[in-house]
């Protein structure tokens, strides 16, 4: 081949030329709007730097309340996924126990179902179940637990699959080997099991934490609308609301949960680099 | 001390661990089938009071297909209203995700050949960001976007824009999923194919595409499934004249104030029988798929 060619094979890299479209999508759609976020988060309605939108909503001692529900309905979510998810992935990665792929695919199909018909049909069993049982709405009652319970169901399968993923990489030798070795299966479980999983729980507790704090759907329907979670309010800044400048007091807290979701990645982040660490420390 | 143990002890140990093996896989099994019950009792619950006509689901009052037929009444509101949301749903799923599979796969391969360090890393971040975002950031961001496009250019939000936002929920999936066939494959096969001949846009198609079309098979999949199942970024990108509703959006309206709608229950019944029938024939299939296994390898073998 003439060098020429070579050279111009060179300057010209028409491989990495085909990300343009997809550059040019992403920085449209994706950057920009944020950046609009953070620059309406500053400004009023006629584009007037003013910090007065994060007094709108910081001077509200509901927000406050809101903002600390969230957090705490997110965190039960959070938790109780992992819970229930962790076993669950566990004997789905396990050959011993099951010895069908398809098993795992079951428990995303109902996924294909869309979460608000799936969220009705939950509330109306659980109504349907604890007025047979103590003669009370759930939903009405205890909306929080139903909001709670609302949550675990439709985040469940987004806990199983970083797991099962996680479970499926382990080394199964090393557990045999603990246990050839004389731990006892509680000694199996927290020394060798847990540590060698730790990315999966801490990716399985992303992806239920954050979608947590922003669906709002769920909250509305299984707390028939009486409670409200951070998604609510940043609803119905950008719905329902008559202020002027009320995509500006919206954007002040798409930008709060902006900061929370770069704080929770950082924890992840230090979180996994240590894991690294300990796993050397083992041997 | 083991030693020591006669022969019926050590068998009488034997079985009593493999009775114990087994006890553990029958709770195992229990267990799995006892949580897989829990997240379907919803969709039987919806499935069970399809066939009956009271208001409420959860009180029967008589076995009826009425609500079958009346979502198959053309002269239905209702009906209308779900079938019309149902093929929005189907739309904008099956354009989303084509065009983000076709834009991220080509992303993934330019991003995944990009020489410069920082360039790759400034797009792998770009990548995430969709990923680690709440929805509702995003779907409001796209809003905002999308406020601004209207005074500007006197252009509403439409069936364009409710597919970009559909778009940005489930690209950076498309991007992840032909990543990691973009790195198992031999680098060595593209150069030969430039060496024997082919153009630029040859060796792409002939020798790179067919090599990640798992990858890409997944990716679109994945954008389906996103894409059904989203309601935030819809509600906030989606046509605002015309009463434009998609599953989603229809049944939180709906439901704002009363139940499930009985047609609608009817309607996801046969969403369910659909799904059901899926993982009938998935079960089957690998059950099949392994059987041949194992005679290759017996095969093999001999």
């Amino acid at each position: 081949m003439s060098e020429a060619v070579i050279k111009q094979r060179r300057r010209f890299n028409f491989r990495g030329s085909l990300c343009m479209p997809y550059a040019v999508f992403m920085a449209l759609f994706v950057v920009f709007p944020l950046v609009l976020i953070f620059y309406y988060a500053f400004t009023d309605a006629k584009g007037k730097f003013t910090f007065n939108n994060w007094g709108t909503i910081f001077t509200d001692v509901t927000n406050w309340k809101v903002i600390g529900v969230t957090f705490i309905i997110a965190a039960i979510t959070t938790v109780l996924c992992v819970l229930i998810a962790y076993p669950i992935a566990y004997l789905l990665s396990n050959k011993k126990y099951n010895s069908n792929k398809v098993l795992v695919y079951i428990f995303l199909l109902p996924m294909w179902i869309n979460f608000v018909i799936r969220t009705i049909g939950l509330k109306a069993l659980i109504n349907g179940l604890t007025k047979w049982m103590f003669g009370f709405d759930l939903t009405a009652t205890y909306p929080y637990v139903a909001i709670v319970i609302g949550m675990v169901y439709d985040y469940l399968p987004f806990a199983i699959l970083p797991l099962y993923n996680q479970m499926l990489k382990m080394d199964k030798n090393q557990i045999e080997a603990a246990a050839d070795l004389g731990a006892n299966p509680f000694q199996v479980f927290t020394r060798t099991i847990i540590p060698m999983t730790i990315p999966g729980i801490v990716s399985a507790c992303t992806m239920t934490f954050m979608p947590t704090m922003s669906s709002y759907v769920i909250a509305n329907k299984m707390s028939e609308n009486t409670t409200k979670i951070i998604g609510n309010i940043i609803e119905f800044w950008f719905g329902s609301s008559s202020s002027p400048n009320k995509y500006n007091v919206g954007s002040v807290l798409s930008l709060v949960m902006l900061m929370i979701i770069g704080i929770s990645i950082l924890i992840e982040k230090s979180i996994s680099s240590k894991d690294d660490s300990r796993k050397v420390g083992i041997w | 001390m083991k030693q020591n143990m006669t022969a019926e002890q050590v068998n009488a140990a034997l079985s009593r661990k493999r009775a114990w093996g087994k006890a553990q896989k029958i709770l195992a099994n229990v267990f799995i089938y006892f949580v897989l019950l829990l997240m379907y009792a919803p969709l039987i619950y919806i499935t069970v009071f399809s066939f009956t006509t009271h208001k409420t689901a959860g009180e029967w009052s008589g076995f009826s297909f009425q609500n079958y037929t009346t979502l198959f009444d053309s002269g239905n509101q209702i009906a209308i209203n779900i079938w019309s949301a149902a093929g929005n749903t189907a739309l904008v799923a099956i354009v989303s995700a084509t065009l983000s599979t076709v834009l991220g796969t080509l992303g993934a391969i330019g991003i995944y050949y990009l020489r410069k360090k920082w360039m790759k890393n400034t797009m792998d971040f770009v990548t995430q960001i969709p990923v680690v975002n709440a929805e509702i950031v995003t779907a409001v961001s796209l809003c905002v976007l999308f406020v601004i496009l209207a005074s500007v250019f006197k252009i509403e939000r439409n069936f364009g824009t409710l597919v970009i936002g559909h778009i940005v929920l489930s690209i950076p999936y498309v991007v992840m999923s032909v990543k990691p066939k973009l790195e198992q494959m031999d680098p060595a096969l593209y150069e030969a194919a430039m060496d024997l001949g082919a153009t630029q846009t040859q060796a792409l198609w002939k020798v790179i595409i067919p090599d990640i079309v798992p990858g890409i098979l997944s990716g679109f999949l994945l954008s389906i499934t996103l894409s059904l199942d989203d309601y935030v970024i819809t509600a906030f990108t989606k046509p605002t004249v015309g009463g434009f509703n998609t599953i989603s959006t229809y049944v939180d309206a709906v439901t704002k104030k009363a139940g499930l709608p009985t047609q609608l229950r009817a309607f996801t019944a046969i969403l369910f029988a659909v799904i059901l029938i899926v993982m009938i024939v998935m079960n089957v299939r690998s059950n099949i798929n392994a059987k041949k296994l194992v005679k290759k390898e017996k095969n093999k073998n001999d």
